[in-house]
């Protein structure tokens, strides 16, 4: 009877050292826990870029998955997800809604480069991970001034590297055109494939012309590009943009190698507008496999992918890239989770991400993900295509990194 | 009974302007900011109310108007480093003489033609902002990010910190209230009695001696000059201004808070800032898939149920309750 309370003290400090320890293992910041991981995101859902909303869908029905299958190191995720139309005013209010009100442990895939700039200095302000953005601007990889964002997509820069790295390979004796869409994101485009063609750009860059997105017509562009005796043309524009140039080119019998961003390279509204005919032989870039194209509709990478789409998204177009987009972005942001284990702090979070070395089965063969602390670019490889006149061919290396 | 009246209003003004002022220390931050931007659409709106419902004018451009204030608080104060209070009067006067440019066409086009052409410079303004060789003051695309004011002094109330979405909020409330008195000052006398006598029947007007011209394109000019302040006080709010978020939706919400609050009402406005402040997000609450279909289902309920917009549902209230009191 007398050793009671001493046994009972000896137990009480054991118990506090044991929970003690536990503690040292596990750390939490603002929306992690023992149960679950709160998850912001931002999408539109409405408004002018409400397609893209179906990224943030099948995010979401992506997390369900995961849910249904035990969570991550087993804590549930928790994805808020709410909509900001596009409108950059309205994405500040729903960031500061996740971080102040639901306090979520960090935001993620937030849409657009507008609705994101909006954000960038608040999300850094308050130390809150604003994680993989969809957003091809090259200013998502700025650790130095921005560590809590970062992008996910190849940049407008790297892609326009690839074209270069092409070029070099394939006719290094080229004579280039380049028409750019005169703002942040043809400026971007171009300054990466100056780069990328490092000292011999002043030689073989023969003319660059810009168009502004509020002209009409970029006819007379194209008839001065075409006298500047270019034997090789880089189309960076947007699609209405991009069908007339396809079309102008073939009229005035101007045949260059014609190299296309990817933000143009749709079939269904560029090249059928433009006539298909016109169009054989473009290149263009491309890093996620297209759930259109034959050759990929097999295997396992396939059927977990249809298997995903019919049990958590019966009701959706499986042909949209969009869904293959949120499929493939939220399994990065899994392995981001699964590394960190136990440490759930923000700063853990950002550094897990940057340290990222891993391929996704839906990203093309031969296209990965790496990051380091000073590499904020995920995913930089692409592999181009070259149209045919009625899909996208992919052919050759892999490029980039 | 008049004088009873009287005393209850005092009563409840004064409760009202006490939960007004602690009304920032019950909640976040994040809510105090939505506040602020009730308030700001409610200034939007007011002064919309007193081209649209006062003076008979349609506009679907006041989204244009309230970009300029916008831009011109966020240039003056990326640009030139002035303090943010003293860009509320530039934005006014410069959106003052921009409405007033606005309102000789208006002389001309009457009814759905005016609400036409104010609908092209909505459409217009956020590629107008994108201009190449305004690109150095407007910052193109990327739009302009600004630091948000810092309160002038340090205190904690109710356990809460007074902090800058707290400053914000009584800078925005005394703005508006003093937006709200000059608007009811103006309108309620010779002024207000010469804009109705305009909408209702223009030429009995002139024929009373009114001068149309005068008095159009002078009301164009305050009222585009109250939307640009709100601009402008929208844009240190948010801290932030870019071409996408002045497209033309914004200025088909401020005409829908116009109507939704009522028509020709001075405190209509602020529920109409409640209204597209707040049922976005319910939208968005309830349905991922359609948001804006749920938004859309709400203003038909809306307008179904009160058809004279919140005030004329209270006016109405207020009358039934007064007769059964009195009979």
């Amino acid at each position: 009877m007398r050793l009671k309370p001493l046994t009972l003290a000896v137990a009480g400090l054991a118990s506090l050292l044991i929970s003690g320890a536990a503690l040292a293992q596990k750390k939490y910041d603002t929306g992690a826990s023992d149960k679950e991981i709160k998850i912001g995101g931002i999408s539109p859902y409405s408004g002018p870029a409400s397609a893209y909303g179906a990224i943030g869908k099948a995010i979401s029905a992506y997390m369900n998955k995961v849910n249904d299958e035990g969570g991550v190191n087993g804590r549930k995720l928790n994805f808020i997800s709410l909509d900001d139309g596009y409108n950059p005013a309205k994405t500040v209010e729903q960031a500061r809604k996740l971080v102040e009100e639901e306090e979520v442990l960090f935001v993620f895939n937030t849409l657009g480069t507008p609705p994101n700039s909006a954000i960038h200095k608040y999300m850094n302000s308050k130390k809150t991970p604003q994680l993989f953005v969809s957003t091809g601007a090259t200013k998502w990889g700025d650790p130095k001034n921005f560590p809590w964002t970062m992008g996910w997509q190849p940049s407008y820069q790297s892609e326009s590297k690839v074209f270069a790295a092409h070029i070099l390979e394939t006719k290094p004796n080229a004579k280039i055109a380049i028409l750019y869409q005169n703002d942040d994101y043809g400026k971007d485009y171009l300054k990466g494939f100056e780069d990328g063609l490092g000292d011999k750009a002043k030689s073989m860059i023969v003319s660059k012309i810009s168009y502004e997105v509020t002209d009409p017509t970029i006819d007379s562009q194209m008839v001065s590009l075409k006298g500047s005796g270019a034997d090789t043309f880089f189309n960076i524009t947007t699609p209405k943009f991009a069908a007339q140039a396809i079309k102008k080119a073939a009229e005035i019998g101007w045949k260059p190698t014609h190299y296309l961003n990817s933000v143009s390279a749709s079939v269904g509204s560029v090249m059928i507008p433009a006539g298909a005919e016109n169009g054989v032989g473009i290149f263009t870039a491309s890093y996620l496999k297209d759930p259109t194209d034959p050759q990929f509709q097999k295997g396992k990478e396939w059927d977990d992918f249809v298997a995903f789409m019919k049990k958590y998204m019966p009701n959706a177009d499986i042909k949209d890239v969009n869904h293959t987009f949120g499929y493939t972005v939220s399994q990065g942001l899994v392995q981001v989770l699964k590394q960190a284990g136990d440490n759930l702090t923000r700063e853990n979070i950002m550094k897990q991400a940057a340290s990222l070395d891993m391929t996704l089965p839906m990203l093309l063969p031969g296209v990965n993900v790496k990051t380091g602390p000073d590499d904020f670019y995920p995913i930089e490889r692409e592999q181009l295509a070259r149209f045919d006149g009625k899909t996208w061919v992919l052919f050759g290396k892999v490029y980039g990194r | 009974m008049k004088a009873l009246d009287r005393k209850w209003v005092w009563i409840w003004g004064a409760l009202l302007l006490v939960i007004l002022l602690i009304l920032p220390f019950l909640f976040k931050n994040y809510r105090v900011f939505q506040f602020n931007l009730v308030l700001v659409y409610a200034i939007a709106i007011l002064g919309l109310n007193v081209l649209t419902g006062f003076n008979g004018q349609f506009s679907l451009g006041h989204g244009a108007f309230y970009a300029f204030g916008a831009y011109t608080a966020a240039i003056l104060m990326d640009k030139l480093g002035v303090p943010y209070w003293a860009t509320l009067p530039a934005a006014f006067v410069f959106c003052f003489g921009f409405g007033i440019l606005m309102g000789f066409p208006a002389l001309r086009l009457a009814g759905h033609f005016l609400a036409l052409a104010t609908f092209a410079l909505a459409l217009a303004v956020p590629q107008l902002l994108k201009y190449k060789h305004i690109e150095h003051l407007t910052g193109g695309v990327q739009g302009i990010v600004l630091t948000k004011p810092e309160p002038p002094f340090s205190f904690r109330f109710l356990d809460q910190p007074f902090s800058s979405d707290r400053w914000l909020y009584y800078f925005t409330l005394a703005v508006a209230a003093l937006m709200f008195l000059l608007v009811w000052n103006l309108l309620r006398g010779r002024v207000g009695r010469a804009l109705i006598a305009v909408r209702d029947h223009p030429i009995a007007a002139t024929a009373m001696g009114i001068n149309l011209t005068l008095f159009k394109s002078m009301t164009f000019g305050v009222s585009a000059g109250i939307t640009g302040l709100a601009g402008a006080l929208g844009a240190i709010v948010v801290a932030f201004v870019s071409p996408d978020s002045f497209t033309v939706n914004l200025s088909i919400f401020l005409l829908v808070g116009v109507v939704v609050g009522g028509l020709a009402s001075i405190p209509g406005a602020i529920f109409g800032g409640i209204f597209i402040q707040f049922v976005p997000n319910i939208a968005d609450e309830i349905s991922k898939s359609a948001p804006a279909a749920i938004y859309g289902l709400v203003l038909i309920g809306f307008m179904y149920l009160l058809p004279m917009g919140v005030m004329g549902g209270l006016y109405k209230l207020w009358f039934r309750l007064r007769s059964k009191a009195s009979g």
